[in-house]
């Protein structure tokens, strides 16, 4: 009796991811007309880029601080506090630093999109774009792309940074870590592209997925407040969850 | 119009110069690349018949001072040790020739480095010479052993340890 509703939803679910794929597909096809008026790209990396620093930044700090204080205290069971500095900016580069970017990056800048996106579908803006000729896609959803691309990257260095600063402010100012072992263990350690570089790549790529979610979920979204209002709740809840297991996957198969 | 345009096409450009500015400061200055050699260096060969976890680019100490980095790290199929070389800054050219190397380990927890003990040749190292005096790194299961059957492994140890660095 329950057979046929579950297999509803399972062909539910399939269609949906498939429908993500095209959506992918169309937004790459648009990308290069999307290219040659670069000055929407500029704006929404302005947009979702240079307007997410505070968070970014204060999080980024916070993260660090935190991070260098119950290394400590672990740390210090073993003896070990020597390695400091070292587990904080491997544990920021490798994982820390694109996750914690990318999550709220979903919150702060692909919300956004998808509400923006959203309404556009809902007061038929898009539509008068395409009555227009003018294509939606390359205007609208693919510049949010390329910058969510562009971006987090950005975003993610700029996280590490200000976590290092935090952990150099907890341990070496305020518990007493000698400044020479802090920074020496570290560079002797840290490797630029098995460590910092494939952050990186990793941050670009989730990046993409948030703003494939975010644009995928405005552009689809009922034209009504209420489904605008879900799209926004679905965008962040399968972007954390996408991020995640996208986030194992990728450490699984470049690390 | 265009005042708000121009704010932000510079608020961006900020952003990215900022971006970009922390992932260079972070690969210089927090990674490997930030123990590489900027000066002219000298390289030595030590043949070690255990390196332990000596790693490429580990550091190369002289009385608890940086002096260079280990290059490489090789297999030499004759004797069967670890041949490494190690590049040494051209500042730290006055180094006795009869020197001996050894593997330690910085901290209980910290990665293990060269250290140089001093000789007293009159002599200096030059380029491509070899390190003939080496002590290998400690090995806790070799400790434990020792300590367990008495002196008598103790000196086959010492005679493989010679054999090694011949």
């Amino acid at each position: 009796m329950n057979a046929p509703r579950r297999n509803l939803m399972l062909a539910d679910a399939l269609a949906q991811v498939g429908a993500v794929g095209l959506f992918l597909f169309s937004i790459l096809a648009a990308v290069p007309k999307s290219l040659r008026h670069y000055r929407e790209t500029v704006r929404q990396v302005w947009f979702v880029g240079a307007m997410s620093l505070v968070i970014i930044m204060t999080c980024g700090l916070f993260v660090g601080m935190v991070l260098s204080l119950q290394l400590y205290y672990v740390l210090t069971n073993f003896g070990g506090t020597a390695a400091l500095g070292t587990v904080v900016a491997l544990s920021m580069f490798r994982e820390l630093g694109p996750v914690v970017t990318a999550l709220l990056f979903a919150g702060r800048a692909g919300t956004s999109m998808t509400a923006e996106i959203g309404l556009m579908r809902a007061t038929d803006q898009l539509s008068a774009m395409e009555m227009m000729a003018v294509d939606p896609m390359s205007y609208v959803v693919a510049p949010r792309f390329l910058a969510g691309i562009l971006a987090m990257p950005l975003l993610a260095c700029i996280f590490n940074a200000l976590g290092l600063l935090g952990a150099h402010l907890v341990g070496v100012s305020w518990l007493g870590l000698d400044n020479g072992t802090f920074w020496g263990n570290m560079t002797s350690t840290v490797e630029v592209w098995s460590d910092l570089v494939n952050g990186v790549w990793k941050s670009a790529a989730f990046g993409a997925v948030i703003a494939l979610i975010a644009t995928f979920q405005g552009y689809t979204t009922p034209p009504t407040s209420e489904g605008v209002a879900y799209a926004t709740t679905r965008t962040v809840v399968s972007s954390a969850i996408v991020v995640l297991a996208l986030d194992f996957v990728m450490t699984a198969f470049l690390m | 119009m265009t005042q708000p345009r121009r704010s932000f096409q510079v608020g961006t450009g900020l952003f990215i110069l900022l971006g970009f500015a922390a992932l260079t400061y972070l690969a210089t200055q927090t990674t490997s690349i930030a123990n590489y050699q900027q000066g002219e260096s000298y390289s030595l060969k030590a043949k070690f018949s255990n390196i332990g976890q000596l790693k490429a680019r580990a550091p190369v100490k002289l009385a608890g001072v940086r002096i260079g980095s280990v290059q490489s790290i090789n297999l030499d199929p004759q004797t069967l040790s670890a041949i490494v070389m190690i590049a040494i800054d051209k500042r730290f050219a006055e180094i006795p020739d009869d020197s001996g190397a050894a593997i330690f380990t910085s901290g209980l927890l910290g990665d293990q480095y060269v250290g140089i003990q001093p000789g007293g040749s009159p002599d200096m190292f030059k380029d491509g010479d070899e390190v003939i005096l080496t002590q290998s790194s400690m090995q806790l299961e070799d400790l434990i052993g020792k300590f367990l059957v008495g002196g008598d492994t103790a000196k086959k140890g010492d005679q493989a340890k010679s054999d090694g660095s011949e």
